[in-house]
């Protein structure tokens, strides 16, 4: 089931259309990635699904029904431009914003005092804002995301400012909050963490999806039949094996460790390649190359960009 | 609790604690007097310090007059502050030369063909600081006594006719409309009250409405605004800013208004001494802007005498108060204040929210001080002349009613203007919400751009 969907949304300012019938379906319990390029629509769509701004044309559903002004208190947003009220102390402000979510004093304070818990910042509990650092400012702004426990999170860019340590610490969170029933739609530049997060994605170029699916689907439509390969032996005797079958695209000799990258024909599997070679050589290593997402994005983008020059009314 | 009620509530708290707010709750009563007392103190330090004066005479030949021979002698009297030295057979040219070295600070030339002079003439003064206004009408006043009765003796008039000639006439102003109660005048502390009223009405909507303004830039600037209006809708953000700020000019002005009341209570019981016998003397109505100059240039009266005084002009005040509908006024000050402040409020919400930093706001600013300032500037036309057209119609007008009519309100206002003034302020703070809220909902989101009034326009009609 999905827990949200945005149907045909389009928006348009007034002189350029910043979404052209984009669709998004989140299914219940996933991690959502939306992807695309610096402009493409990303945070005007997130800011659509948080009803800060209304779209022109397209509808959206929650929980299987039409979208309901007071579901945003079933949302949790953490916008790209991260902010916090700096003359605040930090629970006071904290509280303020449980509270503006529709949370009860009490509930909020018990809840807080949770997640102040296990993030160990109860120290900064009547520190201002502004004497917090930029790190910690962007802790204090992910519990106050999802304090209330939204059905749907949605992060802009989480990773952006965040250091290594900060930055796992997030992953882990957000893995957690998947496991604990939450959905999570999240857009970044960053493919590691769509690799390592993401259960599906959209991908926005300007403004349309130009791809969107299952992330392990997608890596699988993405192949082509890639394999690298390293044995001890003659690489010419392998290559001549290989050969007709198979095109050489790179190679390379690491010790007595050889290398061959090799793109197979498309019915060559891996099974029949190594019947091929290993008469003549002694296979350490087999790998079948799968793109990255990074390499996907792109590959996709850039087809999209030769395509059409630029998107205006 | 109800979200909206939550951003009030907020805004309120933050404020309420802050130290500029309770330094100025104290203090606010102390500078409102000071600025009142201040000018009118001034005038009487400037004036205390005494200027000498050289009196030249010359006979109708052109040529300077010894003691012994001179009309004028001793004509003008001396006050605490100026002195009048005749000079003994001294030509003009003579005196003046001394200019750096001379002790007078002015030359007074008088001509004994002064005496026979018509219905105009011209006397020259050469000053060293310009004269004042006290000192200017001080000399004439003197001179033109004196050749009054010199010309009447010149007609065999006598000496006791001429003094019993002068009457000094005090205008007793009754309201017709309480005939035949005739009460005594409360014109000067109904003035009072109407500049103060529409004065502060002035202060409260530039000082909060700034606040407003500063208020939406922190947020947009802080960014926190995008994590707010997902939660409430950018219109309960600005409302609830702008009433959480009009909540605190609210309480700072009860807070006022309770420790003025107790000040001057205090006052009146500490400094003043306990009222004898009822006063029947009438408190001579005076202009109020003059008023402080014509008792700067009075000579320093005993101290008792001067406690007396000021214990009778108290009491005065206090029992012309009595005639003042207090609650109207106060009801006034509120809906005016109010009223105003939302409406320029909003528009300064509107400000806030379109531009990125604080010197991006001048532009903006300068359409909407402009009625402000003229409002000022009509009100204090108005408190001196309540009923004139230039009053009642900018205490129509919404963008200046607020401070005008509470110029006006002490005095009777017609009803039937009270409610359209009224009715006209209330619209029009509708509709300037309206607009401003169409600004602020696009503008808070907008960043990096410079705004013009064009993009503006846009953002009201998309």
């Amino acid at each position: 089931m999905y827990l949200f969907t945005a149907s045909n949304i389009v928006k348009r300012y007034t002189n350029h259309l910043a979404l052209d019938r984009v669709t998004m379906n989140v299914p219940e319990g996933t991690i959502y990635g939306l992807l695309g390029p610096n402009g493409a629509g990303k945070t005007t769509l997130l800011r659509i699904i948080n009803q800060i701004t209304a779209p022109d044309e397209g509808e959206l559903f929650f929980t299987g029904r039409r979208f309901k002004p007071r579901d945003v208190t079933s949302i949790g947003y953490l916008p790209e431009e991260r902010g916090l009220y700096k003359k605040m102390k930090v629970g006071e402000q904290a509280l303020y914003l449980a509270q503006l979510k529709g949370m009860s004093k009490s509930e909020a304070m018990s809840k807080l005092r949770y997640w102040f818990t296990k993030f160990e910042i109860q120290a900064w509990w009547d520190k201002k804002v502004e004497e917090l650092s930029k790190g910690m400012q962007q802790k204090v702004q992910f519990v106050t995301t999802i304090l209330h426990q939204p059905k749907l999170l949605i992060f802009d860019e989480p990773f952006s400012g965040f250091d290594p340590i900060n930055s796992n610490l997030l992953k882990n969170e957000i893995l957690e909050l998947r496991k604990n029933g939450s959905t999570i739609i999240f857009s970044t530049h960053d493919m590691g963490s769509v690799e390592e997060l993401c259960d599906n994605i959209t991908l926005i170029n300007k403004s349309r999806t130009i791809l969107e699916g299952a992330v392990h689907d997608i890596k699988m439509s993405y192949k082509s039949n890639m394999f690298e390969i390293g044995f001890h032996g003659d690489p010419e005797a392998v290559l001549n094996k290989l050969n007709g079958n198979c095109q050489v695209v790179d190679q390379h000799v690491e010790r007595t460790n050889h290398f061959v990258k090799i793109k197979a024909e498309k019915n060559l599997s891996g099974n029949d390649m190594l019947n091929l070679i290993l008469p003549v050589a002694s296979v350490t290593s087999f790998n079948e190359i799968i793109p990255t997402m990074n390499e996907i994005f792109i590959r996709v983008v850039e087809a999209q960009n030769q395509q059409i020059p630029v998107n205006h009314e | 609790m109800n979200k909206i009620s939550l951003i009030i509530w907020r805004e309120y708290l933050t404020r309420i604690r802050k130290k500029s707010f309770i330094i100025m709750t104290i203090l606010g009563p102390v500078l409102f007097a000071a600025l009142i007392v201040l000018p009118g103190w001034f005038a009487q330090v400037e004036d205390r310090e005494v200027q000498e004066i050289a009196v030249v005479e010359y006979d109708a030949t052109n040529q300077p007059v010894p003691d012994s021979l001179q009309f004028f002698r001793n004509v003008i009297p001396d006050k605490s502050n100026i002195k009048f030295t005749y000079l003994n057979n001294t030509s003009l040219p003579v005196i003046l030369k001394t200019y750096e070295a001379s002790q007078y600070d002015g030359v007074l030339f008088l001509p004994q063909t002064l005496i026979s002079a018509g219905s105009q003439a011209t006397v020259e003064f050469y000053y060293r600081k310009t004269p004042s206004m006290g000192m200017e009408e001080h000399i004439s006043k003197s001179l033109e006594k004196f050749l009054f009765s010199n010309k009447l003796i010149a007609k065999n008039v006598s000496t006791d006719v001429i003094q019993s000639l002068e009457t000094r006439i005090n205008l007793n102003r009754i309201n017709w409309k309480n005939w035949p109660n005739k009460q005594e005048d409360a014109t000067d502390v109904k003035r009072g009250l109407g500049y103060v009223g529409g004065f502060l009405v002035y202060i409260f909507i530039f000082m909060f409405g700034a606040q407003v303004m500063r208020g939406v830039l922190e947020e947009k600037t802080s960014r926190i605004v995008e994590v707010i209006v997902s939660s409430v809708s950018p219109f309960q953000l600005m409302m609830g800013k702008i009433i959480g700020i009009g909540l605190i000019g609210l309480t700072q002005f009860v807070a006022w208004l309770i420790l003025t009341f107790g000040i001057a209570t205090v006052a009146q019981e500490v400094f003043l001494p306990k009222p004898a016998a009822p006063v029947t003397h009438q408190v001579a109505p005076s202009d109020f802007m003059s008023g402080t100059q014509v008792s700067a240039a009075e000579p320093m009266s005993n101290p008792a005498a001067n406690k007396e005084q000021a214990a009778e002009l108290f009491n005065g005040i206090k029992r012309q108060f009595g005639q003042i509908n207090i609650v109207l006024v106060i009801a006034a000050f509120l809906f005016y204040f109010l009223g105003g402040y939302i409406l320029y409020g909003s528009l300064f919400a509107a400000i806030g929210a379109a531009v990125d930093n604080e010197t991006d706001t001048q532009q903006f600013m300068f359409p909407i001080t402009i009625p402000l300032i003229l409002g000022l500037f009509v009100m204090i036309n108005s408190f001196i002349n309540p009923s004139g057209k230039l009053a009642i119609w900018f205490s129509l007008i919404p963008l200046t009613s607020p401070i005008v009519m509470m110029a006006r309100i002490p005095f009777d206002v017609p009803l039937t203007q009270l409610l359209a003034s009224a009715a006209l302020l209330i619209l029009t703070f509708l509709g300037t919400t309206w607009l401003a809220a169409k600004i602020y909902r696009t503008g808070i989101l907008m960043y990096g751009k410079k705004v013009s009034y064009r993009e503006l326009w846009k953002w009201i009609k998309y």
